[in-house]
């Protein structure tokens, strides 16, 4: 490491905090009413906005009637995400004239946008028309992101208010969420992406005739090259804020059309770590406790900081079957990166998009290291709550500080207590299933796959590095990441459908128990602190919540990562070993 | 039941509008206004043809060119090119196999030249676009494209030097674009292949 990267890297984490502390403060004013001019300006307009499509801003929900109708409108979404895919050869704006998607293909898409996942069974270029990726797409990036937001807003009602029945109205926070924080903010990166060089047009793409003569000849279309262009920034902007990651080409980020310069790329990073670490400041703020949020952000970066530290080590290292061939590797592991990047931040990326549940990616996470691919499977398994996905990766994390309280009360032996709320059987019972639900997908779905016969025709890699495959897929489909070892042929019809089921599973049943705890919350009274309270502020409780969030997914996934990346990294040092 | 049903069906539809025509609408608007090259795909003309686009490499094989990354890309009989990686794990026989290609095809041309081959040359990028390689990469092939063009080999290692970019986080090391390197190389001395 040279000197300038020792202070980067630091001073990159600096910014992010200062700008997640800014973003968090804004948040809170336009999540909470009463805060000055911005709450009377996105007041009226939202009432305005709702009241025009008869829904009353003032009315407030039950937590059942709120699931009910976040879940019909997420049903509703996939309708018409479905729908557009289905029909895309007949509608407007398909300029290469890609016929229908496939059914299950669509559905899996449909799925996978709509639960915030965007996991990605299919080659954006080649398959999806422009109407879709703009109009279905996007629009969906926005609400699935606005629905996670809104999902962690009810939660933090529930734990602030006292002896209600309510939790607040969907559609509001929705709102608030989509058109006073993620447009705006998508706005600002979209122009800041285009001067960089991602492309921003209706036209439908430029035919190249190339420099070297000889080159392409071998190429099926003789050496014409068509590059499709499109509305490409205004989509990148929200698949980065948002926590989506679904790209608008098949090589996501790490196209040049999407992420073409350095400073394009760390730009992209921040706004990938951004909303998700500003909203532990906003549930800080909104509580009137800001230590509170200060704990859960330093939870979070706590887990960050040494795994991403072991996967930049591991990807600045060469690969020694390659350095046997006397290649010159000071530059690390580049199969599968852009040199304009580089190893450190394509290791940077990487952790970023899997510890949030943002899923884009500017590097070939297949082509990692082993202890670096397993590095990036087990931020996804942790449960996207290291800074998780924007609004999910709070309410996942709270689902974690409940469960840190209570093994805590069970050692003292006193009830356990978060913020003042008494924890009973019912909330226990309720932040199990949401902490349990996605490992399950994941254990059982990659089992499940293994099982099936042919199943190594859908994979790229041989021996163990095959495996990993199947459980970063089904790691990310559960966890609604949405990245992928890309060497995995996710398109055949059994690995959509189940994988669609995981996407499902992994988002509505932890999205459901969460807003049962949020109402059961609001009921209750809050009880004064005594003596024997367990402090939830202090950096002991810190260290309670890290332990417990690490316990709960190694003692679930270390035999799961051993069979896959560890036996891969023996038979690569193994490999190290045998060298002359 | 229905009344949330209706009010789902009406807020997608206003939404559909704002965030899926206005939005991308007017930052096309804006983007077209101010950034055009830029937003249109950063094209570069030669004697009226579309040479490339500054940021999307090419694939060059002649001895002449200065070569760039491996490239994964799938170009269908359409011509649409689909982005793409090689996705090899680290023990993948490709990778090891792809590399040997690689490198019997620099040395081929080249069979003199004592250094090491820099990774970047013998590796695939993500994106199967990378227009870039290392300035060492670029170097590396300094001899071969003087030897192929018949000019001095240190008028090819200045008009290197001419095109180094520094990345100014100091993430990475030097690197040059290849198909800006080549389109000045043909300026410099024209390769008479075509």
């Amino acid at each position: 490491m040279n000197a300038l990267q020792i202070v980067v890297i630091p001073f990159f984490f600096i910014i992010f905090t200062l700008l997640s502390m800014a973003l968090g403060r804004f948040m809170c004013a336009v999540f909470r009413r009463d805060a000055g001019m911005n709450a009377r300006f996105s007041g009226s307009w939202e009432r305005r906005l709702l009241g025009m499509i008869g829904i009353r801003a003032d009315f407030e929900m039950t937590w059942k009637q709120y699931a009910l109708n976040l879940i019909l409108f997420n049903a509703i979404g996939m309708l018409v995400v479905y729908t557009m895919q289905r029909f895309q050869s007949i509608l407007p704006m398909n300029p290469f004239r890609l016929p229908a998607v496939r059914a299950d293909i669509a559905l899996n898409t449909a799925i996978s946008f709509v639960t915030n996942t965007n996991w990605q069974a299919y080659a954006g270029e080649s398959t999806m028309s422009r109407l879709v990726q703009m109009s279905g797409l996007t629009v969906q990036n926005f609400l699935s992101a606005g629905t996670g937001m809104a999902v962690a807003v009810a939660l933090t009602r529930g734990l602030i208010r006292q002896e209600r029945t309510t939790i607040g109205n969907y559609w509001v926070d929705l709102v608030r969420s989509v058109l006073f924080i993620l447009l705006p903010m998508s706005i600002c990166l979209s122009m800041l992406l285009v001067s960089q060089g991602v492309v921003q047009t209706f036209a439908s793409g430029i035919e190249i005739s190339g420099i070297d003569p000889q080159a392409g000849n071998g190429d099926p279309s003789n050496g014409k090259q068509v590059i499709p262009l499109g509305p490409v920034a205004s989509q990148v902007a929200i698949k980065q804020l948002g926590s989506n990651g679904g790209g608008y080409f098949n090589s996501n980020s790490a196209h040049p059309f999407e992420n073409p310069t350095g400073l394009s790329n760390i730009i992209e990073i921040m706004a990938i770590l951004l909303i998700p670490g500003a909203f532990c400041f906003t549930f800080g703020h909104l509580l009137g406790a800001p230590r509170q949020g200060w704990i859960l952000f330093g939870s979070m970066a706590i887990l960050f900081l040494p795994l991403f530290f072991l996967s930049a080590a591991e990807e600045r290292m060469g690969n020694p079957a390659l350095a046997r061939l006397g290649v010159e590797q000071s530059a690390g592991n580049l199969e599968g990166k852009e040199v304009r990047f580089g190893a450190l931040t394509s290791a940077l990326w990487a952790s970023a998009t899997t510890a949030t549940s943002n899923g884009s990616v500017n590097s070939s996470h297949d082509s990692c290291q082993p202890l670096s691919g397993m590095v990036l499977l087990l931020f996804m398994q942790l449960g996207e709550v290291v800074f998780g996905g924007v609004g999910s990766g709070l309410y996942g994390m709270l689902m974690f500080a409940i469960m840190a309280v209570f093994i805590a009360g069970l050692m003292v032996g006193r009830t356990p207590e978060y913020l003042g709320k008494k924890l009973e059987s019912f909330e226990m019972k309720m932040a199990a299933l949401s902490i349990l639900i996605p490992p399950s997908c994941v254990l059982i779905g990659t089992a499940a796959a293994c099982l099936v016969p042919d199943i190594r025709f859908s994979l790229t890699n041989p021996g163990p590095h095959g495996f990993s495959e199947i459980l970063y897929a089904f790691s990310s489909a559960a966890n609604n990441n949405g990245s992928a070892f890309g060497g995995l042929d996710a398109s055949r019809p059994f690995l959509t459908v189940t994988l669609a089921v995981c996407m499902i599973l992994g988002r509505y049943w932890v999205i459901l128990p969460v807003l049962a705890i949020a109402g059961s919350l609001a009921r209750k009274k809050r009880i004064p602190s005594s003596s024997g309270t367990l402090r939830t502020d202090t950096p002991l409780f810190m260290l309670l919540l890290v332990g417990s969030i690490l316990l709960i997914g190694a003692l679930t996934f270390v035999p799961a990562l051993a069979v896959g990346p560890v036996i891969e990294h023996l038979q690569l040092t193994a490999c190290n070993r045998a060298m002359p | 039941m229905k009344r949330i049903i209706a009010h789902s069906v009406l807020f997608m539809l206003l939404m559909t509008v704002i965030l899926g025509v206005v939005y991308p609408v007017v930052i096309t608007l804006v983007a077209q206004s101010v950034f055009s090259w830029k937003a249109n795909g950063s094209v570069l003309v030669v004697k009226d043809q579309i040479a490339g686009s500054a940021l999307l490499g090419q694939e060059f094989s002649s001895p002449v060119f200065f070569w760039g990354r491996l490239s994964n890309r799938v170009t269908h009989p359409s011509g649409i090119a689909v982005s793409g990686a090689s996705n090899f794990g680290p023990l993948h026989p490709g990778l090891v196999e792809s590399g040997i290609r690689r490198i019997k095809d620099l040395r081929t041309f080249d069979p003199v030249n004592p250094a090491p081959i820099p990774v970047d040359l013998v590796t695939a990028s993500a994106s199967g676009w990378d227009p870039h390689i290392s300035a060492e990469a670029a170097f590396w092939q300094a001899s071969r494209v003087a030897v192929h063009r018949k000019l001095d080999r240190s008028d090819v290692e200045a008009l290197i030097r001419a095109h180094i970019e520094t990345d100014r986080f100091g993430v990475t090391a030097d690197y040059v674009n290849v198909v800006r390197l080549n389109l000045d190389l043909e300026r410099m001395a024209p390769s008479r292949i075509r």
